[in-house]
């Protein structure tokens, strides 16, 4: 059941891109063997890491617990194959901030023997909401979209909230990456049940399927998948192809017309987004009972030989992943973990493929980058945030570490996708000093939120010592009214007895 | 003309008179004027400035005229915000011999501590918990740094760390 397209909403700015996916989706999806060795993140999702609950020299197999969710925002980790912890140590990984994370390294045996099934897969129409939330939870599922939210959570915070759409997210807008395009192509029936299952979960009645109008094998495999299922509360939308319409927000703009308000979420507007990798992902593990041990991931790029997309274990380095794509060629300079956009260069291939990993990017050059130049105020930043932000005041405000006109100019709203970068003539790099100012903010409020519990303690205590004087100074006036009260002979009484007790310690001396 | 000139002067009059009851009658605002002060400074309650706590300096700064430079962990920022608030003269942050302003957290070092209460009895926001004769130990959450209990203690159990 497809949708026609002239009722989605818009969102300002955005670029067109050059596509560059041709080269990856030539052939299928190749599976990676089982690698020598495994490093497992305990990072691998927003939140809490979780923690270990294997020791050093112990056996695991595949689809095993080996980290569990840890504080109230988290997912666990499971072994992506067989094999013997040999160590849980720092080792280099991409991500934001810091280059190493504690990591579970697995030596594999390559028998890649599975764990069993503790209980009986039960259809999920059959099991409650309460109990699939519990077991996406164990099943270590995240948002596989790049931002890597529990699932679990996010699915169990939408109920508090009255929604209307399920929307599926197969939305791929950046450049090269073409993960979730041959996800849809070759598994449209998992992500079509994955879906399914979710609606099942919510309790809803309508799922969007947002994909991208450029891509018209993966709408025509997962209209197949549709038919088959005879499931009329699904519907495929075909999204314009431009950059970032791919995002959380942007996505349920087009979708549903109605814009996610500030500092708010797409539940705010009833809307809760999936990415078609988690949807597949959740029916590996629900229909399947295989936990999140593996994705599809692009290796592309001008800098390997061979540009494709593969399934791999999580934990694979991405060295391992090149090797079996057939490795980097003679131009290869930089290699980049995710899309050329939102990305992370990386200057070791030993970092490991992790949940979020949607894109290796091995490119013969840098991207050209100008010496930054003052800011002439042209505006085109403007023209193509998708937000609707004002770049070129935000970049003011921000090297004037300006706090209050930060937040009323929306700094918070910023995607970081990129685009001003992209187009600024000055080449001021405006999302790197955009997460900074992001950064500095968090910083501040969190100061004045130990300044003021500092305060309210300070308060406190002066309220507690104020009352305490009070009562020893009322005991004293009582103590003194009594003794006045019983004359001058309880008086010479009272010294007496002190008398007596010095001599009786003097002697006991 | 008169009528005029009596009308307005008729309306001043009583207007201040009003005005001079009003001034009379209501408390005075000078509180919320310690509270703004107060909300400005960083509440390490370190006594660095020489008053007991940063509520007691921030009054010392409305109303006995004290230099608005003292405070060591508020830094620079702070000296100008109090300047702005104040109306003040913008002066340089008084330089005192034990100025500190890396953040640090104390730590008692639990297989000396003789469970004294020296400490616990100066800490200003209540951070230390323990009892007579029994160990000590500080909440790091709650710890602000502020040195306070180093002096008091009598086998030097305590050490400052940098906040995490």
């Amino acid at each position: 059941m497809s949708a026609p397209t002239f009722d989605l909403g818009t969102v300002h700015g955005g670029l067109r891109l050059p596509i560059l996916k041709d080269e990856s989706t030539a052939q299928v999806i190749q599976h990676v063997p089982v690698p020598a060795q495994l490093v497992l993140p305990l990072a691998q999702h927003a939140g809490e890491p979780a923690h270990p609950v294997v020791g050093i020299g112990e056996r695991v197999l595949k689809g095993q617990l080996i980290a569990d969710a840890d504080g109230v925002i988290s997912a666990p980790v499971h072994a992506s194959s067989s094999g013997k912890v040999v160590a849980i140590e720092q080792w280099p990984v991409s991500r934001r901030l810091g280059e190493n994370a504690p990591c579970i390294v697995i030596e594999c045996d390559g028998v890649d023997q599975a764990v069993p099934l503790s209980e009986e897969i039960l259809p999920f129409e059959k099991q409650s909401p309460d109990t699939l939330f519990q077991k996406i939870l164990y099943g270590g599922i995240v948002g596989l979209g790049g931002a890597v939210f529990p699932t679990a959570h996010k699915l169990m915070e939408a109920t508090t909230e009255s929604l209307e759409h399920l929307i599926i997210n197969g939305v791929e807008c950046e450049s090269y990456i073409s993960c979730d395009d041959m996800l849809m192509r070759e598994r449209a029936m998992a992500v079509v049940v994955g879906a399914q299952i979710l609606l099942h979960c919510l309790r809803l009645n309508n799922c969007y399927i947002a994909v991208e109008s450029d891509k018209p094998e993966a709408i025509h495999t997962l209209s197949d998948a549709l038919t088959e299922v005879q499931d009329e509360r699904i519907i495929i939308k075909q999204i314009p192809t431009i950059y970032p319409s791919g995002a959380e927000d942007q996505v349920v703009q087009l979708v549903t017309r109605k814009e996610v308000p500030t500092n708010g979420l797409p539940t705010d507007v009833g809307c809760l987004v999936q990415n078609v990798g988690t949807a597949a992902a959740v029916y590996d593990w629900i229909v399947k009972g295989e936990p999140l041990i593996s994705r599809v991931t692009t290796v592309t790029g001008d800098g390997v030989h061979a540009p494709m997309n593969v399934k791999a274990r999580i934990g694979t380095t991405v060295a391992d992943v090149v090797n079996f794509i057939g490795g980097y060629n003679e131009r290869a300079k930089l290699l980049i973990i995710g899309g050329p956009m939102t990305g992370r260069s990386v200057t070791t291939d030993r970092v490991p493929l992790v949940k979020a990993t949607n894109c290796i990017l091995a490119l013969s050059e840098t991207p050209p980058v100008g010496t930054e130049k003052p800011c002439i105020r042209c505006g085109d930043c403007a023209q193509v945030c998708p937000v609707s932000l004002l770049p070129q005041q935000l970049y003011w405000y921000a090297c004037a570490d300006n706090e209050a006109k930060l937040r009323s100019y929306g700094l918070t709203d910023c995607i970081e996708c990129g685009c001003c970068d992209l187009v600024c003539p000055s080449h001021i790099p405006l999302t790197a000093d955009f997460r900074i100012a992001k950064l500095r903010m968090r910083e501040l409020a969190d100061e004045k939120a130990r300044a003021a519990r500092a305060k309210q303690r300070f308060e406190s205590r002066t309220v507690r010592l104020e009352r305490e004087q009070l009562l020893r100074a009322q005991e004293l006036m009582t103590q003194k009214e009594e003794v006045k009260k019983a004359g001058p002979k309880a008086i010479e009484e009272i010294i007496e007895r002190s008398k007596q007790k010095d001599d009786a310690d003097k002697d006991e001396q | 003309m008169l009528i005029a000139v009596i009308t307005i002067s008729g309306i001043a009059l009583i207007a201040g008179i009003l005005l001079s009851m009003a001034s009379r009658q209501l408390p005075p605002n000078d509180d919320d004027l310690v509270a703004k002060v107060n909300d400005l400074l960083p509440q390490t309650q370190c006594a660095q400035c020489g008053f007991p706590g940063c509520r007691p300096y921030a009054a010392a700064i409305v109303h006995e005229a004290a230099e608005i430079n003292l405070c060591p962990p508020g830094g620079e920022d702070t000296v100008r915000r109090l300047a702005d608030l104040l109306g003040r003269e913008l002066v340089p942050l008084a330089e005192t011999p034990q100025s500190r302003m890396q953040e640090s957290v104390a730590i008692i070092d639990e297989t000396l501590c003789i469970g004294c209460m020296h400490c616990r009895n100066v800490c200003p926001v209540d951070a230390i918990v323990g009892a007579q004769q029994f160990m000590h130990t500080i909440l790091a959450d709650e710890c602000t740094g502020c040195e306070l209990c180093l002096p008091p203690c009598p086998v030097d159990c305590i050490a400052m760390r940098p906040a995490a």
